[in-house]
């Protein structure tokens, strides 16, 4: 599943990041992501010790917004386009569930099937109309399609409008209720998450992510040789929003409820903020930053109800210290 | 009777639009001149809003406390300035954004430990009381009337602020070629901080003056500071002129559109439908036109030569 013969290994000129000379190890290279999965898969047993189902609930959801924050770095960190409407994509795969399951269709498949559908048509439209525009525009764009989105679900008044949508069950696989059991979910989600980051490994490191690359770097350049930057951004876009949309999916059936408020475009920054602190650009850096996006969130309300007087000057913090985010200013520590 | 509702909301539009403005002025200039995102000017609307509250009842007077909120959102404005953002304008538009989305967490929870999370009021001050009579059978408040008259009257300012004087003629340069005009030995920092403190106030201006018709509360800003950058975003970025006629589009398409969206929808549909779907569009109103008018104008309706 992790691309032993991807072509990433092969180019080592692409990113600005890779150290040029030595080519490492695949274990190497992605050590701190196996440490991640690691970490995953043996914490429901060290959440046993601690007898809270909270901390499984928690990490579920780190591991659900790492999968939405590592969909949303492949044009953000690889393509350099900044999509403030993001969370849309998270709303479709909810609502996706929500309302075939307000119509008696439970089935996992069937809902899944109908968030990638949904979530590819309305990335290629609202992405094509995008991609006109560049930079700023192109953030205020992105961001109108995702309030469209966000209106859209609050006037939708047999679907629980404003007040959101509780779900009777958790989505059936082949009729059985498999993912009721906590513990299933939770490696369900961990596989979406492994799979994910495969995936996206290898188009980075395909012939594709590096033109994507290239056109983040010099998009004139890439014209020049031959590739026209607006297909490859534009499949580029409606990978992010499918693999946004699985996130979404996911995220409905972890807490039963789906509502407006996951499209806000409040969550849509919060997407940018989690790329941004664990380091964009990497596939690492995503999944570091929503884990720790939450796990901050989480420690910092126990200790104090005020925890935002804490988290946004940590925040601002990062910003003016820590090039590159929480991976960058690791790296730069070593 | 229809004509008077209309007539009404175009009035309720139009002072929507004015405060648009307001907000949007200073946040046009800072991104136009020194290409900087600033999440955070939201707040700085909730701030003035605070500051008049807290003003106007230590002083039991909603004139001093208005006059008084003005210097403080500017003191507050430059503060920020000095503290965060003047260390920012080196850094690419995802770290101001991460440092910015910071702020607004820190200041809306802010006003919530000072002030407490429920609603606060101002009252409408005695002399701006009631409703008059515009014409037979048509009136409004006369509070509603006096932030159009004021809104049109600082950007009647603005104006003449930005089109002649020496430091409006260094802020269109500015907005134009930063770098130009930083090589031509301006000191482009302190010009934009003279911006900064002023877009601050205007926006502190708009908070202090909806505080007697809306409710004070921590989070107020976060909406206004999108619908802000809806405004520049049609009016073309670092265009005053861009962000009034935008403003004041945006403010009567948004409340007219929810007013009116289900009955113009009920001469193609049928009523009930009308009304469904009218509400349902009506908030979409204006994403959709800002989403339309970047696919004809790419960089909006007025955009600063470059």
């Amino acid at each position: 599943m992790l691309d032993t013969a991807s072509p990433a290994t092969k180019a080592p000129a692409a990113s600005p990041a890779a150290p040029p000379a030595a080519r490492p190890s695949l274990l190497r290279r992605e050590a701190l992501a196996f440490a991640l999965f690691v970490f995953f898969a043996i914490a429901p047993a060290l959440a046993q010790i601690g007898a809270e189902g909270y901390l499984l609930s928690l990490v579920v959801r780190a591991m659900i917004f790492a999968i939405a924050a590592l969909s949303l770095d492949l044009i953000l960190g690889y393509g350099a386009l900044v999509s403030f409407g993001h969370a849309a994509f998270i709303g479709i795969g909810c609502y996706a569930v929500g309302i075939l399951m307000a119509h008696a269709v439970p089935d996992a498949f069937v809902q899944l099937f109908a968030t990638l559908a949904v979530s590819a048509a309305f990335a290629f439209v609202t992405g094509a109309i995008s991609l006109r525009t560049k930079g700023v525009y192109f953030i205020m764009i992105t961001l109108a399609f995702g309030q469209m989105v966000y209106f859209l679900t609050t006037s939708l008044a047999p679907y629980g409008g404003d007040d959101g949508l509780t779900l009777p069950t958790r989505s059936l696989v082949f009729g059985s209720d498999v993912l009721e059991n906590d513990l299933v979910f939770y490696y369900v989600v961990l596989a979406c998450l492994i799979g994910v980051y495969g995936l996206l490994r290898a188009i980075v490191g395909s012939r594709f992510g590096r033109v994507l690359r290239g056109t983040k770097e010099n998009p004139v350049r890439m014209q020049a040789i031959g590739y026209n930057p607006y297909h490859y951004q534009l499949a580029a876009y409606v990978i992010a929003g499918m693999i946004a949309g699985l996130a979404g999916f996911l995220l409905a059936n972890h807490i039963e409820f789906v509502s407006p408020a996951f499209i806000s475009w409040q969550r849509s920054g919060e997407l940018i903020i989690m790329v941004v602190l664990g380091g964009m650009g990497t596939l690492v850096g995503p999944i570091l930053g929503a884990v720790s996006f939450l796990f901050l969130e989480e420690i910092l309300a126990r200790i104090t109800q005020d925890w935002k007087l804490i988290f946004g000057p940590f925040l601002v913090l990062v910003a003016l210290f820590a090039r590159g985010g929480i991976l960058g200013f690791f790296r730069r520590a070593k | 009777m229809y004509t008077t509702l209309i007539l009404v909301q175009t009035l309720n539009g139009l002072q929507f639009g004015i405060i648009l403005f307001l907000i949007a002025a200073g946040l046009t200039l800072v991104f136009g001149v020194m290409d900087f995102i600033n999440l955070a000017h939201g707040v700085q609307y909730m701030i003035g809003a605070y500051f008049a509250f807290a003003f106007a009842s230590w002083t039991g007077s909603f004139w001093l406390g208005l006059v008084m909120a003005l210097p403080a959102a500017l003191v507050f404005g430059l503060l920020l300035e000095a503290v965060v953002f003047r260390h920012l304008y080196d850094k690419d538009h995802l770290e101001q954004v991460l440092a910015t989305f910071g702020i607004i967490l820190f200041l809306n929870q802010g006003v919530k430990v000072v002030w407490g999370s429920s609603p606060l009021f101002v009252p409408v001050p005695e002399l701006l009381q009631g409703s008059i009579v515009l014409f037979e059978g048509f009136f409004y408040p006369v509070y509603r009337l006096a932030i159009i008259a004021a809104g049109l009257g600082v950007a009647a300012l603005l104006y003449v602020l930005v089109n002649y004087t020496r430091a409006g003629m260094l802020v269109r340069a500015g907005a134009t070629n930063a770098k130009m005009v930083s090589a031509l030995g301006v000191d482009i920092r302190r010009l934009f901080m003279i911006v900064f403190g002023f877009g601050a106030m205007l926006a502190g201006f708009a908070g202090a003056m909806v505080a007697p018709i809306l409710s004070v509360e921590p989070g107020m800003g976060d909406n206004l500071l999108i619908l802000a950058f809806v405004v520049i975003v049609i009016g073309g970025i670092g265009s005053i002129r861009g962000a009034f006629l935008a403003a004041l589009i945006i403010g009567l398409v948004d409340t007219l559109g929810r007013t009116f969206a289900g009955d113009v929808l009920r001469l193609f549909m049928d009523p009930g439908g009308a009304s469904t779907v009218g509400r349902a569009i009506a908030p979409m109103l204006i994403y959709i036109l800002m989403a339309a008018v970047l696919f004809f104008r790419p960089a909006g309706l007025f955009p600063v030569k470059r």
